[in-house]
C-alpha cells in the first residue's frame, strides 16, 4: 500500500465514519433521554435512502404504508388511553400528533406520485415521511415500559429492529437500490483527487453536529432535553414531561439518522435490511463514549469508519469481521466503565 | 375553600403501608408545617401529593382533584415540591437550572424575567454564581438553588421536604428566614421539618407525623407548649 491508496482510503473512512457519526449521536440522545439503546436508527436511515430512490423513479415510497399503520395504531392506542382516563376533550390533539402530522408527508406524496420532483424537494420529502416512524414506535412500544431495566429495553430494542426489517420487506420488497449521486464534482485538491460528495459527506456531519451542539446549548428545548437526561425527577418537578420530551428526542434522532440515509443511499446500494450494520457500527462508536459523551461517539464512530476502510483493502469478504473483532477489546474495557457509571446512578 | 386538602390519603410500597389515612389541610396564605422523626412518612407523604407516587384517598387543589392531575399539570397550576434530595441539574449552569425552573410557564417572557431578576435579588449567592455548574455548590447553596428554582414557576403552594436536612445552623436560620419572607409573595407553604422548633416557629399550624399516621395537630404556637409534642420533638423544654 502506498501513500496515495492510504489517502483514499482513509477519505473512503472518514466519508463512512461521518455517516456513522449522525446516527451515533442520535443513540447517544435517546439513550440519555429515555435509556433506550434504539437499534433501530439504522433501519430509518436505509429506510430515508430507499425512499428518496422510490421518489426519484416517480414511485410511491413503501414507507408511505408502514407510517399509515404506525400512525394508526398509535392513534387507536391513544385513544383508547383518553378514553379510559375520561378525557376525550383532548382528542383533537391526539388526532392531529399521531395522526395529521405524521401522516402528511406521506398524503402529500400519495398526490404527487408519478411527477418526478426536483431532487432537493425529494430529500425534504423523504425525511418528512421517515421522521414520524421512531416518535410513533417509542408512543407505541416504548411508552408502556419506560420505566423498566436498560436491558429489557434494549431487548425490545433489537426485536423491534427485526419486526422492523420485516415491515421493511413488505412495504419495500427485496430489491437493492442505489440513488443518484448528490454532486458529480470531482475536485484536485494539491495533486489529490477528490470526490466532492466524500466533502459533502463530512461537511454535512460537521454541520449537523454543530447544530446540535447548538440546541443543546443555546435553546430552552435543547436545555429541557438535557435536564431530563442528569436528572428525570427533576425535570418532572419544573414542568418537563418526559412522554414529549422522548418524542421530541426521537425526531431529532430520525432527522440525524434520516440524513445519514440521505448521504449513505448514492455510495451503497440499500436494501430494506441495509439499516442493521450500519446501526451496528454507529453503536459501536457510541460505545466508545460510553454511551454519553458525543465527542468521543463522534470520534469513535470515525475510527469505526477507518478501520472498515483499510480492513476492506485487504480482505472485502471478510470486512465486518475484521472491524467487529477487533472491536471486541474495545467494547469489552468500555462496557466494563459504562456499567461503572450505572452503578453509581443506581446509587443515588 | 382550602388551597390543599388531603382526606384520608394512604400510600404503600408494595405491601408496606408507609402513610396511612393522614388528612390535612392548608388555607391560602398560610405556613403549616408536619413535624416527625426520620422515617415517620413525610418524603412519602409529599412525593405522592405532587404525584411522584401512586396513593389513595383523596386530595384535592384549588377545589381540583388531584387524582385527575399528573405532576407537569400541578407544576403548571402552580403546585410545586423542592424534594429532600434538591434534584437539581448538576451538569447544567445555575442560570440554566433556574430557567428551567420557569419551564412551565416558557410563554410568559416577561414574567420570567421579572420572576429571574427576584430570584437573584432575593439569593444574591446564586447571582454571583449564575455561570458556575449547580453539581460545584455548597450545601446552602444547592438550597437556595432548589427553592429558587422552585419560585421560577411563580408557585401558589410550595411543599418544602426538610429545607434545613444538612446544612450548618447559621444557614439553616437563612433558610428559615426566607421561607418566612416568601408568606409576603402569596404563597403558601407546607412544611416537612425534624428541626421541630425553628418549624413551629416559623408555622401557622403544625401536624406530627409517627410511623404513617397523624397523632397531634394544632396551631402551631399551641404545639410547641403541649408537653407530649415538647417531650419528644423539642428537647423536652
Ligand atoms: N422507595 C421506598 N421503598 C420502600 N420503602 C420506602 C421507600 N422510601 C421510603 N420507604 C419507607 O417508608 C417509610 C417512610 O419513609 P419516608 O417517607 O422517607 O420518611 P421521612 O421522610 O419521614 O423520613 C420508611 O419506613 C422508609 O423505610
Ligand atoms: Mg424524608
Amino acid at each position: 500500500m502506498d501513500a496515495e491508496i492510504a489517502t483514499i482510503l482513509a477519505m473512503d473512512g472518514i466519508a463512512s465514519g461521518a455517516i456513522y457519526l449522525l446516527i451515533g449521536l442520535g443513540l447517544v440522545l435517546i439513550f440519555a433521554v429515555t435509556r433506550v439503546i434504539f437499534v433501530p436508527f439504522g433501519d430509518i436511515a436505509a429506510f430515508t435512502g430507499l425512499s428518496l430512490a422510490a421518489l426519484e423513479n416517480g414511485h410511491r415510497p413503501g414507507t408511505v404504508g408502514l407510517v399509515a399503520v404506525l400512525a394508526v395504531l398509535a392513534t387507536l392506542k391513544e385513544t383508547a388511553l383518553l378514553v379510559r382516563t375520561r378525557e376525550l376533550h383532548r382528542l383533537p390533539h391526539t388526532l392531529l400528533f399521531y395522526l395529521v402530522l405524521p401522516l402528511a408527508p406521506a398524503a402529500a406524496i400519495w398526490f404527487t406520485t408519478g411527477s418526478v420532483l426536483p431532487m432537493p424537494l425529494r430529500i425534504v420529502l423523504a425525511l418528512a415521511l421517515v421522521l414520524p416512524i421512531a416518535p410513533l414506535l417509542d408512543c407505541l412500544v416504548f411508552r408502556p415500559i419506560a420505566d423498566a431495566s436498560v436491558l429489557l429495553l434494549l431487548t425490545v430494542a433489537v426485536a423491534l429492529h427485526f419486526a422492523l426489517d420485516g415491515l421493511g420487506l413488505l412495504f419495500f420488497g427485496p430489491e437493492g437500490v442505489r440513488t443518484q449521486p448528490l454532486t458529480e464534482t470531482v475536485l484536485d485538491i494539491g495533486g489529490f483527487i477528490v470526490n466532492a460528495q466524500t466533502l459533502l459527506i463530512v461537511a454535512a456531519s460537521i454541520v449537523f453536529s454543530g447544530l446540535l451542539y447548538l440546541f443543546f446549548e443555546f435553546t430552552l428545548l435543547g436545555k429541557a432535553l438535557r435536564a431530563t437526561a442528569i436528572n428525570r425527577t427533576g425535570a418532572r418537578l419544573v414542568g418537563i414531561r418526559p412522554t414529549s420530551t422522548a418524542s421530541k428526542a426521537y425526531l431529532l434522532g430520525s432527522l440525524l439518522a434520516g440524513i445519514s440515509g440521505v448521504l449513505i443511499a448514492p455510495a451503497t446500494t440499500m436494501f430494506y435490511d441495509s439499516g442493521f450494520l450500519i446501526g451496528l457500527k454507529a453503536f459501536v462508536g457510541a460505545i466508545f463514549g460510553a454511551m454519553a459523551s458525543y465527542p468521543v461517539t463522534a470520534l469513535g464512530a470515525i475510527l469505526v469508519g477507518l478501520l472498515e476502510s483499510f480492513a476492506s483493502f485487504w480482505s472485502s469478504a471478510y470486512k465486518e469481521v475484521v472491524v467487529f473483532g477487533l472491536l471486541i477489546p474495545i467494547l469489552l474495557w468500555r462496557s466494563l466503565s459504562l456499567g461503572e457509571v450505572e452503578e453509581e446512578e443506581a446509587e443515588e | 375553600m382550602a388551597l390543599l386538602s388531603i382526606e384520608g390519603l394512604s400510600v404503600a410500597y408494595g405491601k408496606v403501608e408507609a402513610v396511612r389515612g393522614v388528612s390535612l389541610a392548608i388555607e391560602p396564605g398560610q405556613i403549616v408545617t408536619v413535624i416527625g422523626p426520620n422515617g415517620a412518612g413525610k418524603t412519602t407523604m409529599l412525593n405522592a401529593a405532587i404525584g411522584l407516587l401512586p396513593w389513595r384517598g383523596r386530595m384535592s387543589f384549588e377545589g381540583a382533584d388531584l387524582a385527575r392531575l399528573d405532576v407537569e399539570e400541578r407544576i403548571e397550576r402552580g403546585f410545586c415540591l423542592v424534594p429532600e434530595k434538591r434534584e437539581l441539574f448538576g451538569d447544567l449552569s445555575v442560570a440554566d437550572n433556574l430557567l428551567l425552573g420557569g419551564y412551565a410557564r416558557r410563554r410568559d417572557t416577561a414574567g420570567l424575567k421579572q420572576s429571574l431578576a427576584d430570584v437573584y435579588d432575593r439569593f444574591p449567592r446564586l447571582d454571583e454564581r449564575r455561570g458556575q455548574k449547580a453539581s460545584t455548590l455548597s450545601g446552602g447553596e444547592r438550597q437556595m438553588l432548589a427553592l429558587g428554582r422552585a419560585l421560577m414557576a411563580k408557585p401558589r403552594l410550595l411543599l418544602l421536604d426538610e429545607p434545613s436536612l444538612g446544612l450548618a445552623p447559621l444557614i439553616v436560620r437563612e433558610v428559615f428566614r426566607i421561607i418566612a419572607s416568601l408568606r409576603e409573595l402569596g404563597v403558601s407553604i407546607l412544611l416537612v421539618e425534624q428541626n421541630a422548633r425553628a418549624a413551629l416557629e416559623t408555622a401557622d399550624f403544625g401536624y406530627v407525623l409517627e410511623t404513617g399516621e397523624i397523632v397531634h395537630s394544632g396551631p402551631a404556637a399551641d404545639l410547641m407548649h403541649d408537653p407530649k409534642v415538647t417531650a419528644s420533638y423539642l428537647g423536652g423544654h
